[in-house]
């Protein structure tokens, strides 16, 4: 649903202006019932080319490694059975999603469900296609992990693909695109003068930097969220709330609560990526003392109190 | 002899369907719906924080995300006793509004108008501009619908951060205070979409739609236009169901349910209640709802109430055929959606059609229209309700206790029943409006909306079971909620 958002221009024409031929998708698809069916046998016999596998949602193995969890309706068959063998076919294939990349959601409490992700399970290769799986093309499962996915981390991760210009190369540790991949959720966040200063809100709807106790993982968080924003102008820290790392594995089991930071000692947990630990908490401590009025009492109000001085040069007279 | 045949996957809907049919000389005698996913949201929840929650239940649905937020959070104030500020409401009602006009828009043109475009129809005298304008994928007309429902949802960015998947609704009201010239903004997004559901989809102003006061009133309203090339594309849409009986077509108990939509100040705009054949509108027992498990791959009671509810999966159980429950009120099966919610909340058109017809295949197209056409005024009111200067948020107290919040999501009534002890959630029980519409039988082997609406459809001439499409995704459904 999410990918139907897709802007400038719309999914149907990007498809269409990249040269993709779309054999299925859910939503948009005319075939339904034995027509999809028959697209599914046209695939695994050989007569139709599969060549961008795009899977959305967790790999469900159960109850006890049977699949039943989720059978593909009409077909008798478990999902799991077939993408296994559509996977078999496929020139690429492309997790979307954090549920199909790493397993998500699904794979709390217990994981009662069996939920897996396609190559990974959290953090650790293996999945239900396993560690050694490549498409036709020779590449590994490409995760774009988020929940949800921004439409773009989809349409220009399948340009890569088609115009050949992805390979291991252009994937993270994660396997997921660096081209979104590779920044911070911070890098452009609304709040950083805030968090420079370490000028923090303390409920929600207050304009300051969220991470000393609203749970915001922004500045660990891969993503580009903050400069290249959801639905026109938004993210989730513009939206006021924190950011939660959906596009890493495992940001479903954070162990404390999502929307609070766990602290030691009043002093937060968790640093932002690439800071030691004593300049962090030596520059936390000393632009705590110099942040300005105007940032000290605008970050605990939902309207801003004070605005930024205005500067007039200063002309003899 | 009756014969078997088994319908699957459906497109088109949201999630996984199957539906099982026993056909005798043509016709449908009886169907069994099946949802063939089990997702244990309801396992998850248990033993975690009520706010985490607020994190976990968008994330049942990409479609219906939102409504899933505002029931959480609905059910998390009752607890909490708190009530959030008037910005805080008339956020959440913009919100709630633009996810399901969204969906509403999605259905018309990308769930439901692709099927009159098959071959199958080309014996209608003008299908080609059917065709030209509504064929999946590479129709006209979604080059036009997929810009306009992007430009829409740039609302979301303001009021949400994003769309799927929101943390802006929360108990205590909103976290994101609106500027003066953001609202000036959302207005100007607001008038774009109106124009766009003028000028491309009914053709006249919403306020002379949404006058509309009786079927008499409807057919004129499309057939004193007689083009047949750019007309607007709900009139292609009554025009066919003319030609087809659409309006006599996939028919259920005729039994309504709404929870009620768009609170502020304790007032739902759009009314809650039910309706029932004979006796018209009632109100509405919350503590009469009851989930069945007689035919679903569950095990326990065979019915509860969601406030006792509970949630144990089982892979073999004889006469089991869905992941789904069955919800009935009093014992009665009821049917959810945006026609229902029209017909509930009294307006004469919706009325008129219900005691005319009952709720069918046209019907409940037009009770989408009819939303459309009614919320865009609504939201540009609550827009410029809100006070910039005035509080979004209210801190909240969790304390232990029970508390259930009610919506109406795109498609229909949903309720969240969550209690909690020492701080942890000890029961979280989710009815979503597919599992109204989409239940399996129950103890007293009622079938459910759905398996009654495909009751005697005829299949002659009709080998990819079209009308049954047709009925099926006349209710606009959501698999991936119906069994959370």
């Amino acid at each position: 649903m999410s990918l139907l958002c897709a802007e400038s221009p719309d999914i149907v024409t990007t498809l269409e202006l990249m040269g993709v031929n779309l054999l299925w998708h859910p939503s948009l698809s005319e075939a339904s019932n034995q027509e999809f069916q028959q697209l599914l046998q046209d695939i695994l016999q050989d007569k139709i080319s599969l060549d961008l596998l795009c899977i959305e949602g967790a790999m469900l193995q159960g109850p006890s490694g049977s699949g039943r969890f989720h059978v593909l309706g009409g077909t008798g068959l478990p999902m799991i059975d077939w993408v296994r063998q559509l996977a078999g076919k496929a020139g690429h294939t492309l997790a979307i999603g954090s549920c199909a990349a790493f397993g998500g959601f699904d794979t709390g409490q217990d994981n009662l469900t069996e939920a897996t992700g396609l190559q990974f399970e959290g953090e650790h290769k293996g999945g239900l296609l396993g560690e050694n799986y490549q498409g036709r093309e020779g590449l590994s499962v490409v995760n774009i992990s988020g929940c949800p996915v921004h439409p773009s981390w989809v349409t220009e991760t399948l340009m890569q693909l088609v115009s050949g210009q992805a390979s291991a190369d252009t994937l993270d540790l994660y396997h997921r695109p660096k081209h979104y991949a590779e920044q911070l959720v911070h890098h452009g966040c609304p709040r950083n003068e805030y968090y420079e200063y370490k000028a923090s809100a303390e409920e929600h709807g207050h304009q300051g930097c969220m991470m000393e106790h609203l749970g915001c993982l922004g500045t660990q968080a891969h993503g580009d969220c903050n400069t290249r924003l959801w639905n026109g102008e938004g993210s989730c820290t513009r939206g006021g709330y924190a950011c939660i790392n959906c596009t890493a594995p495992e940001f479903e089991h954070p162990k404390h609560h999502f929307q609070q930071t766990p602290k030691l000692a009043g002093i937060p947990i968790g640093l932002p990526t690439d800071m030691p630990k004593a300049w962090f908490v030596a520059l936390a401590s000393l632009s705590k003392a110099a942040t300005p009025p105007r940032l000290k009492d605008n970050a605990v109000s939902e309207v801003r109190i004070i605005a930024p001085t205005v500067h007039t040069k200063k002309r003899k007279t | 002899m009756s014969q078997r045949i088994t319908l699957g996957p459906f497109n088109r809907v949201e999630g996984d369907l199957e539906v099982h049919l026993d056909i005798e000389n043509n016709r449908v005698v009886s169907a069994q719906v099946n949802s063939p996913l089990y997702r244990g949201f309801e396992q998850m929840l248990l033993g975690k924080s009520p706010l985490d929650a607020l994190v976990m239940v968008p994330r049942i649905c990409g479609i219906c995300s939102v409504s899933q937020s505002v029931a959480s959070a609905g059910a998390i104030a009752a607890l909490s006793g708190v009530k959030p500020p008037r910005n805080g409401e008339l956020c959440r009602n913009l919100t709630l509004a633009a996810e399901n006009l969204a969906d509403h828009l999605s259905h018309f043109y990308l769930f439901f108008m692709p099927d009159f475009a098959r071959e199958h129809y080309r014996f209608l005298s003008g299908h080609d501009v059917i065709a030209q304008r509504f064929m999946a994928v590479k129709g006209s007309a979604v080059n036009d619908v997929l810009p306009a429902r992007a430009e829409f949802l740039h609302l979301m960015g303001y009021l949400a951060g994003k769309w799927p998947h929101t943390l802006s609704v929360q108990p205590g009201g909103s976290t994101r205070p609106l500027q003066a010239q953001e609202i000036l903004r959302m207005q100007l997004i607001l008038a774009n979409f109106r124009r766009f559901l003028e000028r491309t989809l009914l053709g006249c102003p919403l306020e002379v739609f949404s006058a509309l006061d009786s079927e008499q009133a409807l057919e004129s309203y499309w057939k004193s236009d007689e083009r047949l090339h750019d007309r607007a594309d709900f009139k292609h849409f009554l025009w066919l169901s003319e030609q087809l009986d659409l309006s006599g077509k996939g028919r259920a108990y005729d039994r309504l349910l709404s929870f009620g939509a768009y609170a502020l100040d304790n007032q739902n705009e759009f009314t809650r209640g039910i309706w029932l054949p004979g006796s018209g509108y009632q109100k509405l027992e919350i503590s009469a709802i009851q989930e069945e498990i007689s035919h679903s791959w569950l095990i326990g009671d065979i019915s509860r109430s969601p406030a006792k509810g509970q949630t144990q999966p089982v892979a073999e159980k004889e006469g089991a055929y869905s992941w789904c429950k069955a919800p009935r009120l009093a014992g009665m099966v009821m049917e959810t959606g945006a026609f229902a919610r029209q017909v509930i909340d009294g307006h004469p058109l919706a009325e008129n059609l219900m005691n005319n017809s009952g709720n069918n295949v046209r019907n409940r197209v037009v009770g989408r229209m009819l939303e459309l056409a009614r919320v865009v005024p609504l939201m540009q009111s609550w827009l410029q309700q809100i006070d910039t200067q005035a509080p979004f948020h209210h801190d909240i107290e969790l304390p232990d206790g029970d508390g259930i919040g009610l919506t109406e999501a795109a498609r229909g009534s949903l309720g969240h029943w969550i209690s909690v002890r020492k701080g942890k959630l000890t029961n979280y029980q989710i009815i979503a409006p597919t599992t109204w519409n989409f239940s399996p039988r129950d103890s007293q082997l009622q079938p459910g909306p759905l398996e009654k609406a495909l009751q005697g459809v005829n299949l002659n001439d009709d080998p990819q079971h079209i009308m049954i499409q047709h009925i099926v995704r006349s209710f606009d459904p959501c698999m991936v909620c119906t069994v959370h």
